[in-house]
């Protein structure tokens, strides 16, 4: 805990060293607006790859996949398989994309296919699992 | 439309998917939860519409495919038998599979569209991701084909094992890896269907060495992986409801494999490896008499209608003769008499993650009639009688007391336990594991040979007399 308040400081003090020296560079030098610009952009990650950002959502979904999966009970084990087979069809708007703006034939004819494909488990998958859940009652009192 | 304002709308519908899984945390919650899936799909779909902006003919196309597809789908979701819930779970999931080799295919044919790159010049990391999304989609399509052909019995349920089928996968496994490389070397179009090729190869020898009795994990695992080839599509496409669904899906598949795995006490590892559980195989013989008690319908109904508390414990095998019906109306008997009845379900029971669960809420029991196995298992001393209905292994005492039983581990229900134990079973064969069953051979046991279905129904008969 100790180490990761000390990591936490040391940041924040690189940081305000990083900005200090931006603010010289803009008194200073003629291009130093630029410079500041650019390090503040660095600072609030702004040259990092999209990527990282992705890949930490999908870290995180993870995450919250885990605990919520965790949280379904037993007994709605195989609709759970089912709503989530039909989540996973959001693939679909990859499909969407190579149908409606391809310029290549081949392309679109692939994403069509894979339109037909996903849209048998969208419409197929949530009403399997409705018809499942529909079913699930409690005790007559 | 503004591309920042449909990543929030894909984030919007991410959020709505997790909801949807939120919901299944009890039963009442259910329903609504799936509504929120269903809006987050149409938030997806009208949102990738809407930023496209695809030509008028476009746009049909786009109608077309939805709705030969979703007519199909609908149709497939209203008629299907409960029990054949599996097969459908396995089926949908090979299209998921199929699907993300298509879009992978149609990225790679024009990357334009996708935002990847330009013909020839695909940004390295697409590559890697889309080709990922590929070998998984690949891989999914052809184990969930075959998981469906044996599920559906279409092909015997035995493990089917070739001869270094190990050293294969492993060889295809590399080969693989090779193939990616040099398609972010290459971007070689030829390249990107060997790697399809593979998959599909490595798919059918992944699932075939594995038995019908291993299915739950093996549907599990399909499931999670549609997941990791949804995931990595979503990589390359840059959107956000894909990232958030096949991270969710990926983590619910595993995590359903892992307590099917424990329900067995086995490792995922052996599960995948295969060669274990095929079908019945005929009782070892191992030269010692042994006296099993028979009883009929009547005897089980004179037992069950002076009893104060029985425990139904329903297996595969009711799935197999579709007697929840009966046995429902057999418990309804039972409860206008005064008994207390309740089910017990092992988490392996029947052919994936809560198929006991659909069958008997098809069956119009009550859900708070049904209990786990932890919740349940220290009722069994005080029952009067364990109604053991096309469940076999999961009974077996062995696996509690025999340390050289093959099962030894597994958690057990202990219907042994009970005063008396009924137990339906069409003949004295041994269950998948090809194991011998003590519990045939114990003094409480009554064994009531006959179908499933069919003998219930004459036990309830009888309880009118």
């Amino acid at each position: 805990m100790d180490q990761t308040l000390q990591k936490a400081l040391d940041q924040l003090d690189q940081a305000s060293a990083a900005v200090r020296l931006a603010v010289q560079n803009l008194a200073n030098a003629p291009g130093g607006a630029e410079a500041a610009g650019d390090t503040a952009h660095a600072l609030s990650g702004g040259t990092i790859d999209p990527f990282v950002f992705r890949f930490a959502i999908f870290v995180l979904a993870i995450f919250v996949g885990y605990y919520v999966v965790w949280s379904v009970t037993p007994a709605l084990h195989t609709p759970l398989m089912a709503v989530t087979n039909a989540i996973s069809s959001v693939i679909v708007v990859g499909a969407l994309l190579a149908v409606g703006i391809a310029a290549s034939g081949i392309a679109a004819g692939f994403g069509f296919v894979a339109l037909m494909l996903v849209s048998v488990n969208i419409f197929g998958g949530f009403l399997v699992t409705q018809r499942m859940l529909a079913m699930y009652k409690k005790k007559d009192k | 439309m503004n591309a920042n304002f449909a990543s929030f709308l894909y984030l919007v519908s991410g959020v709505l998917f997790i909801m949807a899984l939120r919901g299944l945390s009890h039963p009442t919650t259910s329903r609504q939860g799936n509504l929120y899936g269903m809006i987050g799909m149409g938030i997806a779909i009208t949102t990738t519409l809407a930023l496209a902006t695809p030509s008028a003919g476009r746009f049909g196309l786009i109608v077309l495919g939805l709705a030969i597809g979703g007519g199909v789908g609908a149709v497939t979701a209203r008629r299907i038998a409960m029990t054949s819930m599996p097969q459908l779970v396995a089926a949908f999931h090979s299209l998921v599979g199929l699907a993300a080799v298509m879009v992978a295919a149609a990225a790679i044919y024009a990357p334009e569209s996708f935002g990847i790159g330009t013909a020839g010049d695909i940004h390295a990391q697409a590559l890697i991701e889309m080709s990922l999304g590929v070998a998984i989609g690949a891989i999914t399509f052809t184990g969930s084909v075959i998981a469906f052909l044996k599920l559906d019995g279409r092909m015997s349920g035995k493990p089917i094992t070739i001869g270094g089928r190990h050293f294969i996968n492993a060889a295809l496994g590399i080969a693989l890896i090779v193939l990616i490389v040099l398609l972010v070397t290459s971007e070689s179009k030829l390249i990107f269907w060997l790697i399809v090729a593979a998959s599909l190869v490595l798919g059918i020898l992944l699932i075939i060495p594995i038995g019908g009795a291993d299915m739950p994990v093996v549907v599990s695992m399909l499931n999670s992986y549609s997941g990791w080839a949804a995931a990595a599509l979503g990589f390359t496409l840059g959107n956000l409801a894909l990232i958030i669904t096949g991270a969710l899906v990926g983590s619910s598949g595993a995590i359903l494999s892992y307590i099917m795995c424990k329900g067995m006490n086995r490792s995922f590892i052996s599960v995948i490896l295969g060669g274990f559980g095929g079908e019945t195989t005929a009782a070892a013989d191992d030269g010692i008499e042994r006296t099993v008690k028979q009883g009929s319908a009547d005897d089980a109904a004179y037992l069950m209608m002076n009893a104060q508390k029985v425990i139904i414990v329903p297996g595969y095998g009711m799935a197999v003769a579709q007697a929840q019906h009966a046995l429902r109306e057999m418990a309804d008997k039972l409860k206008a008499n005064g008994v207390d009845v309740k089910y017990a379900i092992h988490p392996v029971a029947g052919r994936m993650p809560g198929h006991m669960n659909v069958l008997l809420a098809e069956a119009n029991v009550p859900y708070d009639e049904v209990f786990e196995l932890e919740d349940i298992n220290s009722e069994f001393a005080q029952a009067d009688v364990a109604y053991v209905i096309g469940a076999n292994d999961v009974t077996n005492p062995s696996a509690r007391d025999d340390k050289s039983s093959p099962i030894y581990g597994m958690p057990i229900l202990d219907v042994d336990k009970a005063r008396t134990c009924l137990f339906v079973k069409r003949s004295l064969g041994s269950g998948y594991a090809g194991i011998d069953n003590t519990l045939f051979y114990k003094d409480g046991t009554m064994m009531l040979l006959g179908d499933a279905k069919k003998m219930t129904e004459e036990i309830v008969k009888a309880m009118d007399h």
